[in-house]
């Protein structure tokens, strides 16, 4: 194993090696990097020239220029890495680092999401094969697979961003709307549940009706002005999350873990008092995680206690619920911060461009509401399209379990419909999937460079395609080496984690 | 009344496989595999469409071939501009069948935006073809002879597909698009494709080295064919299944690829036009001119979304273990049924008469 870890790195090397050669020659050919400076009107315009190709190297012909370049790379093993200069004098190690960091915040989240709903999605079709939801995500996957990602950014900033910022002016849902959304909603909930005619419309009053209630409250209670949770709904979120992890991990019929996450869930709620006088002392992400530890362990503590014969089913389930109930309280406080990001925008919270909006100097909490505005379209944009990806391989890699002969047998042998799909079904679905999530990761890097155009993100795709528009070679060297750095790392990752989950590959 | 015939007779699943194969007796592969394909009523609705639009594309602005023009029917190209029509160039066609000269609108200095989108077509048609054709022919023939020879011209070969593959697509295209975009999108599709085979070129790799293990190899090389002759005739038509899927995906991946460098401003250049071109050049404006905005967007999210079914008919063409399952009725079907009740009892009621 070790070996292998070993002999791939190496081969890491070379291919990088090769492919940086490939790719620094292919941009130097590509256009003229003095273009601007030839054009200048400066008095000083030889001098210029003439600092540039000096700073540069330009008059080292491209093939042996790279080695230039690699000589400051290979400079890391001696303690001072160099990528060189831009065009414009600025170290491309700094402007390498700025971007990396906005891109890693906008990629991190999408792919989070797109992951967790992808797999949902595909699961709950695959499981109602054949049904008209899984129809309705087939037809909306191949939509999606379809749609130019900066085609749905436009889209996104148009109807979603200013119409929503249009929306806040008047926030209230019209009559119509708010009729025409719960009974979507009713729908969509009752047909991803599935069942016979008699549960469906069960489901669907149920859902109709519930999301009806959670409308109407928004309205009332002027939500999209001055949002906040309060310990009332914050329970209701962590009853909701007990009920489902319960049912999921064991199913509702363990009576000692649905009782652990429940209480879970109503200390979550009670906990809402103390917090808010942390929150106000320490303002800080120390502070946040350590909630979230102290959350974490308080579920434990009270699955310990409810737990009898089978204590780690019970902290599980609790400790599921206190993750959900510890995330209602943090966003709590961040929605606190609304109004003020409203006052401060002018009126207009959700942004379309850019990473931050300049100029705000507030509490951690005004700046953490500010980069959900502003990376909310892109996140958006970048999950549509993965989502749907994700939601296609989940599903066909679960039918292709369900179709198994161990899913046969466990179903023969009298296991219930929840422990075949979650137990025996699931698990291994996740095998393929964990691989190409690992994959896709590595790509996702250098993959936002459309999304980053789109939302003036000054990510790492953006300082990409600029240098590439002035044939300023150092920072796309730059960005190359770190974007197939991670690919190839990932895909390191996506063989080990194939072996690790499936006892029966072996690498070598 | 509950009379026998009333009742949907249970359809046991080995009767509906029985009846499938009966179907299939005596077919040679190509023809089940034809026969499934046509059934498929979005894969030919889709091809349809996608033929459609080639014939309707090149005909109407016309087209040039080795230097050569071909005058189209349609009054206006997408290089020449005349007076803008209706204020801001919106669209003059009036429902129903008023046309105008400007059916799709103009854009700000009076192109007329149906002849753009048309040659945009044209260029996202051109690039699928061109781009699939040079990817597969490369992808092909490095898999083939990487999972064939095995050793190390396998080694090597798939060291230089790791360095292809690990470079993002859109950083690779971007370059070569900064390289080659000025030169038409016959030359860009080419040059892009000679870097699009490292996928395919791995998954053919992969069938060669389970397929040349298999007896009908031993049999071609005992009756002496030459190792060409075993990689050509004898392995390759057994990946055509394989083969045929991923190319219809490059296809699509190829129109998004190339719209996304257009976007970039990498791609296809003025005077030419691109969908993606388009796109960006107007992407601002889409509130005040959404024609601009909506047609090129339209036109190829269609063109894609059609070569994607066609590539999941395809697919279930080629899936053997493809059947058509028997469904149980879903809350939709019984809903269905609920209100369908009288009428279909008075209509069996019918046939007990006749």
């Amino acid at each position: 194993m070790f070996a292998y870890v070993i002999r791939r790195l190496l081969i890491i090397v070379l291919v990088i090696f090769a492919a940086s050669f490939l790719v620094y020659v292919m941009s130097a050919i590509s256009g003229d990097p003095l273009e601007d400076l030839r054009g200048s009107t400066a008095p000083n315009k030889a001098q210029l020239i003439a600092a540039a190709i000096q700073r540069l190297h330009l008059d080292v012909a491209p093939p042996l220029r790279y080695f230039i370049w690699l000589g400051g790379v290979l400079k890391v093993f001696v303690g001072d890495f160099d990528l060189g200069q831009t065009i414009n004098g600025l170290e491309v190690t700094t402007v390498l680092g700025q971007s990396m960091w906005s891109t890693l915040q906008l990629v991190t989240v999408a792919s989070l999401l797109a992951i967790t709903f992808g797999i949902a999605i595909g699961m709950i079709s695959a499981l109602r094969q054949y049904s008209g939801f899984d129809y309705a995500v087939t037809l909306v996957a191949f939509v999606f697979f379809a749609l130019p990602v900066f085609w749905v950014g436009q889209l996104l900033k148009l109807n979603v961003a200013i119409g929503f910022n249009d929306f806040l002016q008047h926030p209230v849902i019209p009559t119509v709307v708010l009729v025409i959304m719960s009974i979507a909603a009713g729908f969509i909930w009752a047909s991803a549940m599935g069942g016979q005619l008699r549960r469906w419309a069960l489901n669907f009053a149920g859902g109709t009706v519930a999301s009806a209630a959670v409308l109407i409250y928004a309205n009332v209670s002027n939500f999209f002005l001055v949002p906040n949770l309060g310990p009332v709904w914050i329970g209701i979120i962590g009853v909701i999350a007990a009920l489902v992890a319960t049912q999921l991990t064991t199913g509702l019929s363990n009576r000692r873990a649905l009782g652990a996450a429940l209480t879970t869930a109503l200390i979550g709620a009670i906990a809402w008092w103390p917090v808010q006088f942390a929150f106000y002392y320490f303002p800080n992400w120390g502070a946040i995680i350590g909630l979230a530890v102290i959350a974490l362990l308080v579920g434990a503590a009270v699955g310990w206690l409810f737990g009898g014969d089978d204590r780690r089913v019970s902290m599980r389930a609790a400790m599921i619920t206190a993750f959900f109930s510890a995330g209602a309280v943090l966003i709590d406080r961040i929605m606190g911060a609304w109004p003020d990001l409203f006052q401060n925008t002018g009126g207009r919270p959700i942004s379309t461009i850019g990473s931050e909006t300049p100029n705000l100097n507030g509490s951690i909490w005004l700046s953490s509401v500010d980069s959900f505005g502003h990376v909310l379209l892109p996140t958006l944009t970048i999950m549509l399209i993965s989502l749907a990806a994700y939601s296609r391989y989940s599903r066909g890699s679960l039918l292709e379990v369900m179709s198994m002969d161990y899913v046969r047998t466990a179903r023969a042998k009298g296991l219930p419909e929840r422990t075949v799909i979650m137990r025996h079904a699931f698990r291994n679905a996740l095998i393929p999937i964990a691989t190409i999530v690992a994959f896709d990761l590595g790509g996702l890097i250098g993959g936002a460079v459309i999304t980053e155009t789109v939302f003036a993100w000054k990510g790492m795709g953006r300082l990409f395609v600029d240098s590439l528009r002035h044939v300023d070679l150092n920072p796309i060297m730059g960005v190359f080496l770190v974007t197939s750095i991670f690919a190839l790392v990932f895909n390191l990752l996506a063989d080990l984690a194939y072996t690790a989950l499936d006892p029966r590959i072996r690498v070598s | 009344m509950s009379n026998p015939t009333s009742n949907v007779p249970a359809e046991s699943p080995s009767d509906i496989i029985s009846i499938e194969q009966r179907e299939e007796a005596g077919l040679s592969q190509g023809q089940i595999v034809i026969r499934r394909f046509v059934r498929n009523v979005p894969a030919m609705v889709s091809l349809g469409f996608l033929l459609f639009i080639i014939v309707f594309s090149f005909s109407s602005v016309g087209f040039d071939v080795f230097g050569l023009h071909v005058p189209g029917w349609w009054k206006y190209d997408y290089i020449h501009y005349v007076d803008i029509d209706r204020p801001s160039g919106a669209p003059t066609y009036d429902f129903p069948f008023s046309f105008g000269n400007h059916p799709l609108g103009q854009d700000d200095i009076g192109h007329d935006v149906f002849a753009q989108v048309m040659r945009g077509a044209q260029q996202s048609i051109i690039v699928m073809f061109v781009y699939t054709a040079v990817a597969g022919v490369i992808g092909v023939v490095i898999g083939a002879l990487a999972g064939f020879f095995r050793g190390w011209v396998d080694a090597v070969l798939m060291r230089l597909t790791d360095v292809i593959i690990i470079v993002p697509v859109v950083i690779l295209g971007a370059i070569v698009g900064r390289a080659f975009g000025a030169q038409g999108a016959f030359v860009l599709a080419a040059m892009l494709g000679i870097f699009g085979w490292a996928i395919l070129a791995r998954l053919v790799r992969g069938e060669f080295f389970s397929l040349r293990e298999r007896e009908f190899v031993d049999a071609a090389r005992v009756a002496g064919a030459s190792n060409a002759r075993i990689i050509f005739r004898h392995i390759l038509p057994s990946t055509a299944g394989i083969l045929i899927v991923n190319l219809s995906l490059t296809m699509s991946g190829a129109i998004l690829l190339e719209a996304a460098l257009s976007f970039l401003g990498f791609g296809i250049n003025q005077p030419d036009v691109s969908l993606g071109q388009i796109l960006a050049n107007y992407q601002t404006s889409f509130n005040t001119r959404p024609w601009l905005f909506w047609w090129p967007g339209a036109i190829l999210i269609t063109i894609v979304l059609a070569v994607n079914f066609i590539g999941d008919g395809l697919r279930d063409a080629f899936d053997p273990r493809q059947r058509r399952m028997p469904r149980k009725a879903g809350p939709y079907r019984q809903l269905a049924s609920l209100i369908a009740r009288p009428f279909r009892r008075s209509r069996s009621d019918e046939e007990i008469t006749r």
